[in-house]
C-alpha cells in the first residue's frame, strides 16, 4: 500500500461561499471522506484556517524567526487535506477527482516518501 | 549471428515481460540488457529456437539470484514479486498483453505529452534516445531526460503497470493513438538511415489491432488500424528496386498488399457506417480513396481533406491537402494554399514547393525549394529523392 496526500488548493481570493453552499460543500466533502472510510484506505483529513491565521517560522544560525502570514504569498493556499492509503496513483488519482468535484478546489495529489514499498 | 536485428525485434517485448514480473521498468531494463550480455557470450554461432524466451528467462534468473544477494527493503519487494508472479495467471483484464499494458502505462496522464511519446517509442518502439531525439527535433539530453523523470515518476507516484478498466478507458486512449500513430510513422518514413524500418510499421500495427480488438466500439481506434493497414499496404510499391523512393502516383499497384487493403477499406466502410468521423477515421478515408481503383479520385479525396481540416487544422494536414489542391484545381492555387505555412525546419515543405513550382514551368525558384529540402532531409532515401527530382531541373 502507499500513501498519498490529497491537499486543496484552496483560492484565498474569491469570495467566501453562502453558508448554504459552505453547509453543502461539507456535506459532499463529508461524504467522500465517509466513503474513504468504508472503502479502508482512510488516514486522515482536516479543513484549514486561512492565511490571517497563518505564522512562518524560519530557522538561521541557530535561532528562529517569525512573520506573519504565509510561506508563500500566492492566491492559492493549502486550505485543507486528506491522506489515504491505496494500492497505486489510479486509485489515488479517482480519489482525488471525487474531492476535487467534492470543494469545487484543484487537488494536488503527492505520494509520500514512504509510500514505496511498504 | 544478428544479435543487433534480434536485439532489436525482442527488447521491447523482453522488457514488458520483465516489468509485469519485477514491478518495475528499470530494473526490467537493467536485467534485460544484463541476459544480453550473457547472450553475446553463451549464444556464439546460433541462436536458441525463440531468443525472446531465452531472454526473459535469463533475465529473471539473473533478477532473482541478485535481489538474493541484496538486502535493502526495495529488493525484498521485488524479489517478493517476482517469485509470487512467476505461477500466477498472466494477469486479469481484457488483454492478455505485457505491451499493451505498458503503452497505457507510458501514455498515463499524470506523465507530459513529450514523455509520454518518448518512453513509449523508447520502451515499445525500441527506439535509441538519439532516434528520438531526431524525430522530434530536441537535443539528445532533453529525450534522455524526458525518459528519466519519466520512469522516475512512475515508480515513485505509483503508476500503475494495467490495462485501464472498462470506465476510465476512453479517457486514455487519445494519448495512446497519437503514440501508436508516431511509431508508425517513425517506422514509414525514419527519421534516419533508410525510409523503412518494417519492424516499427508491423509493431504500430501489431498494437493497434490489439487495441482494436480490446475496443471494437472505439470508431477512432478502428479509423487509426485502417489507416495504418491502408498505408502499411502500398509500402511495397514505395521504395523501387535500388532503394528509391517511388511516389504514389509511379507506384506499381500491382505491389500493393491486396488482403490489407480489403481489410482497411472494410474497416472504413464500418466507421462510415457509424458516423462519427474523427481525424484518424478521415485519413484512413482518404487513403481507402487512394487504394480504390485504378486512379486517385482527387475531388473526393479533396472533400476529405477539407473535413480533415475543419477537425484538425494544423498546417501539416493544410500542407497535404494541397497536394490534393493541385490535382484538383492546379498548382498555382495549391502554391497559394501553402504560401502561409509555417513549419521551421520540416523538409517536406519546401519539397512540395518545389514541386509545384517545377510544374508552374518556375525553375529558379524550384531549384531554390529543393535545395532547402535537401538541407532539412534527415533520411537518405528522401534525400536522394529530392536530389533527382532537382537534377531533373536542368539547372
Amino acid at each position: 500500500m502507499k500513501k498519498y496526500l490529497l491537499a486543496v488548493q484552496y483560492d484565498e481570493s474569491a469570495p467566501w461561499p453562502s453558508e448554504e453552499d459552505l453547509r453543502e460543500q461539507q456535506a459532499r466533502t463529508g461524504q467522500v471522506t465517509a466513503d474513504m472510510q468504508s472503502a479502508g484506505c482512510w488516514v486522515f483529513v482536516g479543513g484549514l484556517l486561512g492565511s490571517h491565521a497563518t505564522t512562518v517560522v524560519r530557522p538561521g544560525n541557530g535561532v528562529t524567526t517569525m512573520t506573519d502570514g504565509p510561506f508563500a504569498e500566492t492566491k492559492e493556499q493549502l486550505g485543507g487535506f486528506w491522506v489515504i492509503q491505496c494500492d497505486d496513483l489510479d486509485q489515488a488519482l479517482a480519489w482525488g477527482e471525487r474531492c476535487a468535484l467534492a470543494c469545487g478546489s484543484p487537488i494536488e495529489v503527492r505520494p509520500f516518501e514512504d509510500a514505496q514499498w511498504t | 549471428m544478428d544479435l543487433d536485428g534480434i536485439y532489436r525485434a525482442e527488447y521491447s517485448r523482453c522488457v514488458a515481460t520483465l516489468t509485469r514480473l519485477l514491478g518495475d521498468i528499470g530494473l526490467a531494463e537493467e536485467f534485460v540488457q544484463d541476459a544480453f550480455t550473457v547472450a553475446v557470450q553463451k549464444w556464439d554461432e546460433q541462436p536458441p529456437p525463440n531468443p525472446g524466451a531465452w531472454i526473459v528467462t535469463t533475465a529473471r534468473n539473473r533478477a532473482i539470484d541478485r535481489l538474493r544477494r541484496e538486502s535493502t527493503r526495495e529488493a525484498r519487494h521485488a524479489q517478493a514479486l517476482l517469485l509470487h508472479h512467476v505461477d500466477e495467471p498472466q494477469e486479469m483484464g481484457p488483454v492478455r498483453d505485457d505491451q499493451l499494458r505498458m503503452i497505457f502505462t507510458c501514455c498515463h496522464p499524470a506523465l507530459s505529452p513529450p514523455a509520454q511519446t518518448a518512453l513509449t517509442l523508447r520502451l515499445l518502439g525500441g527506439l535509441e534516445v538519439a532516434e528520438i531525439a531526431r524525430a522530434y527535433l530536441v537535443p539528445e539530453a532533453t529525450v534522455a531526460q524526458r525518459i528519466v523523470r519519466a520512469k522516475k515518476k512512475i515508480r515513485d507516484a505509483g503508476i500503475p503497470y494495467r490495462v485501464p478498466g472498462a470506465a476510465e478507458l476512453p479517457d486514455r486512449l487519445a494519448s495512446v493513438l497519437t503514440v501508436l500513430y508516431l511509431v508508425f510513422n517513425e517506422g514509414y518514413t525514419s527519421t534516419s538511415g533508410h525510409l523503412l524500418r518494417t519492424d516499427l510499421c508491423l509493431e504500430a500495427v501489431r498494437l493497434t489491432r490489439a487495441l482494436a480488438e480490446l475496443m471494437p466500439d472505439e470508431p477512432e481506434v478502428i479509423g487509426l488500424l485502417a489507416l495504418l493497414l491502408l498505408t502499411e499496404a502500398r509500402r511495397p510499391a514505395r521504395v523501387g528496386p535500388s532503394g528509391e523512393l517511388v511516389v504514389l502516383a509511379e507506384q506499381d499497384r500491382s505491389l500493393w498488399n491486396r488482403e490489407l487493403i480489403a481489410e482497411g477499406h472494410e474497416l472504413v466502410r464500418r466507421c462510415l457506417r457509424r458516423n462519427q468521423p474523427g481525424p484518424y477515421q478521415l485519413q484512413a478515408a482518404i487513403n481507402a480513396v487512394h487504394t480504390d481503383g485504378p486512379a486517385t479520385d482527387w475531388a473526393q479525396v479533396l472533400a476529405l481533406y477539407d473535413q480533415l481540416l475543419h477537425h484538425t487544422p494544423t498546417p501539416i494536414v493544410a500542407l497535404n491537402r494541397a497536394v490534393a489542391v493541385a490535382e484538383v484545381h492546379g498548382p498555382a492555387t495549391a502554391l497559394a494554399a501553402i504560401e502561409d505555412l509555417d513549419l521551421p525546419g520540416y523538409h517536406l515543405l519546401p519539397a512540395t514547393r518545389a514541386d509545384l513550382l517545377a510544374r508552374l514551368g518556375r525553375t529558379a525558384e524550384a531549384v531554390a525549394a529543393y535545395d532547402e529540402a535537401i538541407t532539412l532531409a534527415t533520411n537518405d532515401t528522401e534525400r536522394t529523392f529530392l536530389q533527382t527530382r532537382r537534377a531533373r531541373q536542368g539547372a
